[in-house]
């Protein structure tokens, strides 16, 4: 293994006390003060994340709104300028090359943000499949740090240090050139925590400027430096999906249940025809929602049993700190995923029992 | 970080009190702060027979599921079923909850044990 990359805010994680992890081939906390206070700093107040590690590709060109219809599930031709749309990006099984955020300047500039651990993949699916579209793919991530302040008073921090009026940007919508204590930075009210929030791009000497000015500004509302290990619990409990837990290239989005971001209706895209297929026959199974019925806590990548056999597996699977339950999400056969239906998680050597539920652990908070 | 005096510690992170042929067992104050908020401690049973390195506990923080080993071999003779409720006990206090006890087949494994000096040494590299 190669030594995990630094992000431009390395030396303030060491400086706030974080506790320095290797993730997808990056150095960054995995918590400072500890992943439950992080966890409800975030429901409750604000946390501040450093998500630098995630990839950013520019698609410029003439046809870049016809490249993107067909390169990715969701319809990217009724955007408007300034809009941002999640999206799935599939083979053509219908598997997932990785999950992604679209920014639409114009029809002929885009900004598509991916996942660390895909970048270089993804970099080379998007360029193998340019064919006769008129587009220029630039990888431009080690330009750009990133930062996501998430929570119901991250309005109110980040308004402190900008003149611009936030509260005009609409949920799932963008600012360029947004002044930030003296910086430039993009920020899109944005965010993978089921609070609202924004996530904020900048040049990377800006980083550790801006890092500081936030958690200052945040100091009286309770504000906190957040790590990896509460941004994984407070997704999980929104019932937003992971690339490697709940999405990968062996699942179909229809499977994973994000059909809502598939649109079958829209002229041809990569995977369309096996999704088509796929939901025309029906689904052989599909992610769950469940919670333990007796003690144990279910993780990533434990069988789920049902009748004396294997019959799924948990994709993730925490105790939850907002609910204080024994919950996750699971891939199992689909004549087990009623709810109600009793199943067991293999915890070790032995099996606990667990009930089917919906997947909409946590409500979202967010400002529409 | 905490150590006592009056102990024995392993390599894996756990203390052992020891009193005629009986060891209480439990994790250390360095155990139960690089491990975090505990929310689940499963606990072997009575009667268990295990040796030294096996496997007795597993203790679970919201991140991760943690095993526990054996420091002596020897019965289970007694769990602490106060932990099943509150797990979070033995951040609260490590050395005052203990997880099982053990009835030692062989007290000459406690030789290979550290004390409180050299376990307070051997922390001080691990971090």
């Amino acid at each position: 293994m190669s030594e995990p990359k630094k992000t431009a805010l390395y030396d303030a994680h060491v400086r706030y006390g974080g506790k320095i992890v290797d993730y997808a081939g990056w150095a960054l906390p995995v918590q400072f003060e500890g992943l439950t206070a992080e966890h409800d700093a975030v429901r409750n107040n604000a946390g501040l994340f450093d998500v630098s590690h995630m990839g950013e590709v520019e698609i410029k060109g003439s046809q870049a709104t016809d490249y993107l219809q067909n390169l990715i599930t969701n319809d990217v031709s009724s955007m408007k300028e300034y809009q941002v749309i999640y999206s799935l990006m599939c083979y053509p099984d219908g598997g997932i090359v990785d999950d992604l955020l679209v920014y639409k300047y114009t029809n002929n500039h885009y900004m598509l943000v991916i996942n660390a651990a895909n970048t270089e993949k993804d970099v080379q699916w998007m360029k193998d499949n340019v064919g006769n579209y008129d587009v220029v793919i630039n990888n431009i991530s080690h330009n750009v740090s990133e930062l996501a302040l998430q929570g119901p008073k991250a309005e109110e921090i980040l308004q402190k240090l900008t003149d611009t009026d936030l509260s005009k940007i609409p949920f799932f919508f963008f600012e360029e050139d947004v002044n930030i204590s003296g910086k430039k930075c993009l920020i899109s009210r944005t965010g993978y925590t089921g609070e609202d929030g924004f996530e904020i791009y900048m040049k990377n000497e800006d980083a550790e400027y801006l890092w500081d000015k936030i958690l200052e500004a945040g100091k009286d509302k309770g504000i906190k430096p957040a790590g990896l290990g509460c941004r994984d619990t407070l997704r999980f409990e929104a019932n937003l999906p992971l690339y490697g837990n709940e999405l990968s290239p062996e699942i179909t989005p229809l499977e994973a249940g994000y059909g809502f971001f598939v649109k079958l209706n829209k002229p041809d895209f990569i995977g369309k025809e096996a999704l088509e297929k796929q939901k025309a026959e029906g689904l052989k199974r599909k992610i769950v929602g469940f919670e333990m019925i007796e003690p144990g806590i279910p993780r990533h990548g434990y069988d789920v049993l049902a009748d004396d056999k294997v019959i799924g597996f948990v994709t993730t699977g925490y105790s939850s700190p907002t609910l204080k339950k024994n919950i996750g999400l699971a891939m199992v056969d689909i004549e087990y995923s009623e709810l109600d239906t009793i199943i067991e998680i293999q915890i070790r050597k032995k099996t606990a029992k667990a009930k089917v539920v919906k997947r909409k652990f946590y409500t979202k908070q967010y400002k529409k | 970080m905490e150590v006592r005096n009056d102990l024995y510690y392993s390599n894996d992170h756990e203390w052992v009190s020891v009193e005629g042929n009986k060891a209480y067992v439990g994790i250390t104050d360095f155990a139960q702060h690089s491990l975090g908020e505990i929310v689940y401690v499963e606990l072997p049973e009575v009667g268990d027979e295990l040796s030294a390195g096996d496997v007795f506990s597993v203790i679970e923080s919201v991140k991760a599921a943690s095993d526990s080993y054996m420091p002596v071999s020897g019965k289970i003779i007694e769990v602490n079923e106060e932990l099943s409720d509150s797990p979070q006990l033995i951040n609260e206090d490590p050395y005052g909850n203990w997880i099982v006890v053990v009835e030692m087949s062989d007290k000459s494994e406690l030789d290979d044990l550290m004390n409180a000096e050299q376990y307070e040494e051997f922390c001080s590299k691990e971090d």
